[in-house]
């Protein structure tokens, strides 16, 4: 192989040069501005399983990067480190809930969507066991490139039976959700945010709480209404905040729970007439929210003019997340610009 | 009742009457369906009546009975074989033999937890049932439950890398209380298991592993007997593992002496002629 060639086998898509932290790869949502909350998930499971021993938490080795270190470190007994084997951590997470215990089971997404999925369908949903599945950077929120981003999660499980589906946007979101895993008499897939998570939804909407199944209008706005997930319900109230000071209104509608999806909630705002029907989602488009709010339109007959934000059908690239969501458009500075080239 | 572990005090000649009597269910549940596993079926009877005649603790009238013995068919098209021997133990009702596979049967073609008292898990996809046996003896342990968790897999699980997760952890955590039974039949679905994966002596691997193993032939009912209850006694923390090498068809020798495959062709005239060799050989 010539320079030459090689040169262009390892050419990267060019961009400006970004001089970016390594830390920035990790973990850093750039939620400038916001208050943030150490281990949500963690402290949430500790308080959870004081009030109910049948709760035990297993770990494929990320036990550290999915916060449940916070529980093993509180009780340790009830934690079991199940090694670098998610077929196994799936598999025996079905048989202590065959027992009667309630497991949550913890490692990140692209590990149990891709490599653990047979285990999670057939040992775990087809028999309605209450395994709850909680799992780190979900879509684009590492830059280690495409084997540690899980762009296709939410599609992957969408299409099982049982499976109840959350996409947490903070702090308030995650720690909420963990009491309303347990109190669902089932299997449960929720992407997590870890170490220190931003608070954001409480900024917006004061009351906000987390309900699972519902879906919540944080702001309202009469120029485009934006149905979000995850972190994108972030950048949609940022990008909104943004907009007003261009007179531009933006409803914002979270909707952490997407499967089962709440159609009548979605319905009855994209039916407020005159407004364009954005979805926003850490997600690819395809399979995702905003495939499963199309077909709840499409289905509802509201023909609403209709955009998609979310992650390209292609693997992503590596590098400084920061870049990366400029790049794939889920900065709050590309949600601004998406959006306003719509109106 | 209770019908407690017997540790060698039923003889032989009776265990050899309900391993024949399990061929026999079997054998009547193909006749029904024209079709079925029924190769694996007659060559794992003699495991099922061991387990279910000597080794495990259960209540028939009580199929979820906390202290029993969790036996787990990761092997889900061996169901035809578990109905039998569920049959034969009084946990499901010999009746039920006519709808084998039938629309609305509690018992379909491959075994499924919701479907059938009795049936722990949902097998079918192979390599699943040790890891799940692992969280179950994981679960017992917690709950200081002295009950056992047997896991009967075939040798073609054992090219599944999810098996070996679950050999590994095992170990890890000391599993006394779990019992693998796998049956080495040498035939998986495109042909012996000796020309894929599995490779070499197997019990000198489990051992390696960190697992008490023994390898038995699994259509000796003796020494099932001596295999279960080595595998029940033993002091030392770790899990345990019998290697049973079975004659796919044991029983009825002109399937015996068939070119066996997989999936055994039983012609529509032959399930007669099979319960009739069967009948041959009833045990005195």
């Amino acid at each position: 192989m010539t320079l030459d060639s090689m040169a262009r086998k390892y050419e990267r898509r060019t961009r400006p040069a970004q001089k970016t932290a390594t830390s920035a790869m990790i973990a850093s949502l750039a939620a400038e501005g916001y208050e943030t909350v150490s281990a949500p998930f963690g402290n949430a499971l500790v308080e959870a399983a004081r009030r109910d021993p049948r709760i035990v938490g297993l770990s494929a080795d990320l036990a550290k990067y999915t916060d449940l270190h916070v529980f093993a470190q509180a009780m340790p007994d009830r934690f079991y480190q199940m090694g670098m084997a998610e077929q196994l951590l799936m598999s025996a997470a079905s048989g202590l809930a065959r027992e009667g215990f309630l497991p949550f089971a913890t490692t990140y997404a692209v590990f149990a969507a891709r490599r653990a999925y047979d285990f999670i369908a057939m040992a775990i949903a087809e028999e309605n066991l209450p395994v709850k599945i909680a799992c780190a950077l979900p879509g684009l929120t590492t830059g280690y490139g495409p084997s540690h981003q899980a762009f296709e999660d939410l599609a992957i499980f969408r299409g099982l039976p049982n499976m109840v589906l959350i996409d947490p946007c903070d702090a308030c979101d995650v720690a909420g959700m963990v009491p309303a895993m347990l109190a669902h008499d089932g299997p449960v897939y929720a992407r997590l945010l870890r170490g220190k998570v931003p608070s954001v939804l409480t900024r917006h909407k004061p009351d906000y709480r987390f309900e699972l199944g519902k879906a919540q209008l944080i702001r309202d706005g009469g120029d485009a209404l934006v149905i979000s997930s995850g972190i994108m319900t972030m950048r949609a109230l940022d990008a909104a905040e943004a907009l007003e000071a261009d007179g531009i209104g933006l409803a914002v509608l979270h909707v952490p729970t997407i499967k089962p999806l709440d159609t009548e909630t979605i319905v009855a705002e994209a039916r407020k007439g005159g407004r364009l029907v954005i979805t926003a989602e850490n997600h690819s488009v395809n399979g995702g929210l905003g495939e499963a709010v199309a077909r709840t339109l499409m289905l509802a007959g509201v023909s609403a003019p209709f955009r998609m934000i979310g992650l390209p059908d292609e693997f992503l690239e590596a590098g400084a997340l920061p870049t990366l969501h400029d790049m794939y458009g889920l900065s709050t500075k590309r949600v601004v610009e998406q959006v306003k080239g719509w109106l | 009742m209770s019908i407690q572990p017997t540790t060698g005090a039923l003889s032989n000649v009776s265990l050899e009457q309900r391993a024949w009597n399990i061929r026999r269910k079997a054998l009547l549940m193909g006749e029904v369906q024209g079709q079925g596993y029924i190769g694996q079926a007659l060559g794992i009877s003699d495991v099922l009546a061991t387990s279910y005649f000597h080794a495990l603790d259960y209540r028939p009238e009580d199929p979820e009975w906390e202290g029993r013995d969790r036996f787990l068919l990761s092997i889900g098209h061996y169901a035809i074989a578990l109905y039998a021997a569920l049959m034969e133990a009084g946990i499901l009702p010999e009746e039920e033999l006519e709808t084998y596979g039938m629309d609305d049967s509690r018992l379909p073609m491959s075994g499924m937890a919701s479907y059938t008292p009795g049936m722990e898990i949902t097998g079918g996809s192979l390599g699943q049932g040790l890891g799940i046996a692992v969280g179950m003896a994981l679960g017992l342990k917690r709950k200081l439950n002295p009950a056992f968790v047997y896991n009967l897999m075939s040798d073609g699980e054992l090219g599944e890398g999810s098996t070996w997760e679950a050999v590994m952890s095992a170990v890890q955590w000391k599993l006394d209380n779990l019992i693998c039974i796998v049956d080495f039949n040498n035939q998986q679905a495109d042909g012996p298991t000796r020309d894929a994966l599995a490779v070499g002596a197997e019990a000198p691997k489990w051992e390696a592993f960190g697992w008490h193993a023994q390898e038995v032939d699994g259509n000796d009912l003796g020494a099932l007997v001596a295999a279960f209850d080595a595998a029940r006694s033993l002091a030392e923390p770790k899990p345990r593992v019998i290697i049973c090498n079975t004659t796919m068809c044991k029983g009825v020798d002109f399937l015996e002496a068939r070119e066996i495959t997989h999936f055994v062709r039983v012609e529509p005239e032959e399930w007669a002629m099979a319960l009739d060799k069967l009948e041959e050989g009833r045990p005195a």
